[in-house]
């Protein structure tokens, strides 16, 4: 595969083609990370993961991918222990992170910042996730959640549910949906609508797109659910978000009538959006989701890396 | 008796001709008159007849040629202006002006939130993603602008 070397700062950095492989690529890698096959692929290798904004599951998968693969990590999980402290570019800091790493995993409050990074850095950058724009490998093992759930990316009907206009997440599935094919449902309070320029190129891509503000209504014919957090934490005014919280939840009366087979997906964390009592049922497929993270980022890493010490 | 004051030849500088009518100004906000030479002369002519766009305004400004940045600014927000360079009152070079593929130090990116925005070491960039209108989106942080004049930097 011609990712070796590569940025990934956007979905739109990958063909149809570049991520059918690497979903292929991840499915091989899922007993690597479940512990059950050993692996030293990324051997003697060593990845930066800076994450200068809290995560849990992106930045422990990704550290959990390169482990499971016999590298090594370093770790910045706060800017309060960074000289970004005291005042230190974020350029200057991934200049001096590239030097020390073979890879470079960002996550950064500003939009924008890992494609910054990937000019300052000779090494690859992966954006774990800049600001309200994108989050290209969330968007990699949501498709495979759904990819493994229906055997296909085509032709499913998804429901984008919540905040769309902070939450990048939704922003990368979206394009990635639209090359794929599939049906987008948007479903989301009007304060937190796609933004139109990014609507516009899903238009431009001929993405089949329809809106039901009803959430009852979305559900009823789709395949996914994908549901997000208002994203609390990118609002410019308490107020603003205060008219949208609480405005939506899938419970089980959402799902009544539901196809049996439609999946509720989740990048979480959920902030009371998805109701517990579906944990219990068969629609609840985020936790399978949040663990697909590993081998997707294990069969990304192991793309742009090529093979370690080990082979 | 009327006396008539009208817009004398410049012997060097650049004419900017084919303005859209009514962006003279601010074309000369981009042009920055405070740079310029304090014996230079700036002459505008506003809402005159042009056989190529119907109504034009013009800009002549002595002792001064404009750097590529320059020109790429008044290419976004108007894009039927030609620019003649004078030298010894002859018309040494005439030319349309032609927006690049990538627009570079020129525009702000209007997204607050943009890295570009935050004092990184960095120029601002966008690239041109369509034309007629013109359309730029920034090449950090995908924000697409129209509305240049506001953000110029």
């Amino acid at each position: 595969m011609a990712l070796k070397g590569r940025d990934i700062v956007s979905i739109r950095d990958l063909s149809t083609d570049e991520i059918s492989e690497i979903l292929d690529h991840a499915r091989k890698m899922i007993p690597v990370a479940e512990g059950k096959k050993p692996s030293d692929a990324l051997e003697g290798r060593v990845v930066a993961t800076a994450f200068f904004e809290p995560s849990t599951r992106t930045r422990l998968s990704f550290e959990a991918a390169v482990q499971r693969l016999g590298g090594r990590c370093l770790t910045i999980a706060d800017i309060g222990v960074t000289s970004m402290r005291k005042g230190e570019s974020l350029y200057d800091t991934v200049r001096m992170l590239s030097s020390y790493s073979d890879a470079i995993v960002l996550r950064h409050p500003n939009e924008g910042a890992a494609r910054l990074a990937a000019d300052a850095s000779d090494r690859p950058v992966i954006n774990a996730g800049d600001g309200a724009n994108q989050h290209p490998t969330q968007a990699l093992l949501d498709l495979m959640a759904m990819q493994e759930a229906f055997g296909t990316l085509s032709g499913l009907k998804v429901v984008l549910l919540g905040d769309l206009k902070y939450g990048r997440t939704v922003h990368s599935l979206s394009l990635a949906l639209a090359q794929f094919g599939s049906e987008m449902i948007l479903s989301a309070p009007k304060a937190l609508a796609l933004p139109e320029d990014l609507r516009g190129e899903l238009d431009a891509l001929g993405a089949k797109i329809s809106e039901e503000p009803e959430l009852k209504r979305a559900v009823r014919d789709a395949d996914v659910v994908y549901v997000t957090r208002i994203q609390k934490e990118r609002f410019p005014d308490e107020g603003e978000y205060r008219s949208v919280a609480g405005s939506y939840r899938v419970d089980a009366s959402v799902l009544e009538g539901a196809k049996p087979q439609l999946i509720v997906l989740h990048p979480l964390p959920r902030a009371g959006e998805v109701d517990p009592e579906i944990d219990r049922t068969p629609h609840a497929a985020y936790f399978r989701q949040a663990f697909l993270a590993v081998p997707v980022r294990m069969a990304l890493l192991s793309s742009i890396l090529g093979p370690g010490r080990g082979g | 008796m009327v006396r008539e004051l009208r817009i004398t030849p410049i012997r060097n500088g650049t004419v900017i001709d084919h303005i859209t009518n009514g962006l003279a100004l601010d074309v000369l906000r981009i042009i920055g008159v405070r740079e310029l030479d304090k014996d230079s002369t700036v002459s505008i002519a506003l809402h005159v007849r042009s056989g190529k766009i119907g109504w034009k305004d013009i800009v002549k400004v002595e002792n001064m040629e404009l750097s590529p940045r320059k020109v790429n600014a008044i290419a976004l927000i108007t894009p039927s202006a030609t620019i003649s360079i004078i030298r010894d009152h002859q018309v040494r070079e005439k030319r349309s002006v032609d927006l690049p593929e990538h627009v570079t130090g020129v525009v702000r990116c209007p997204n607050i939130n943009c890295i570009s925005n935050q004092g990184e070491p960095i120029e601002s960039d966008f690239r041109v993603v369509r034309r007629r209108p013109v359309v730029l989106r920034c090449t950090y942080c995908d924000r697409q602008v129209t509305d240049f004049l506001r953000h110029l930097a």
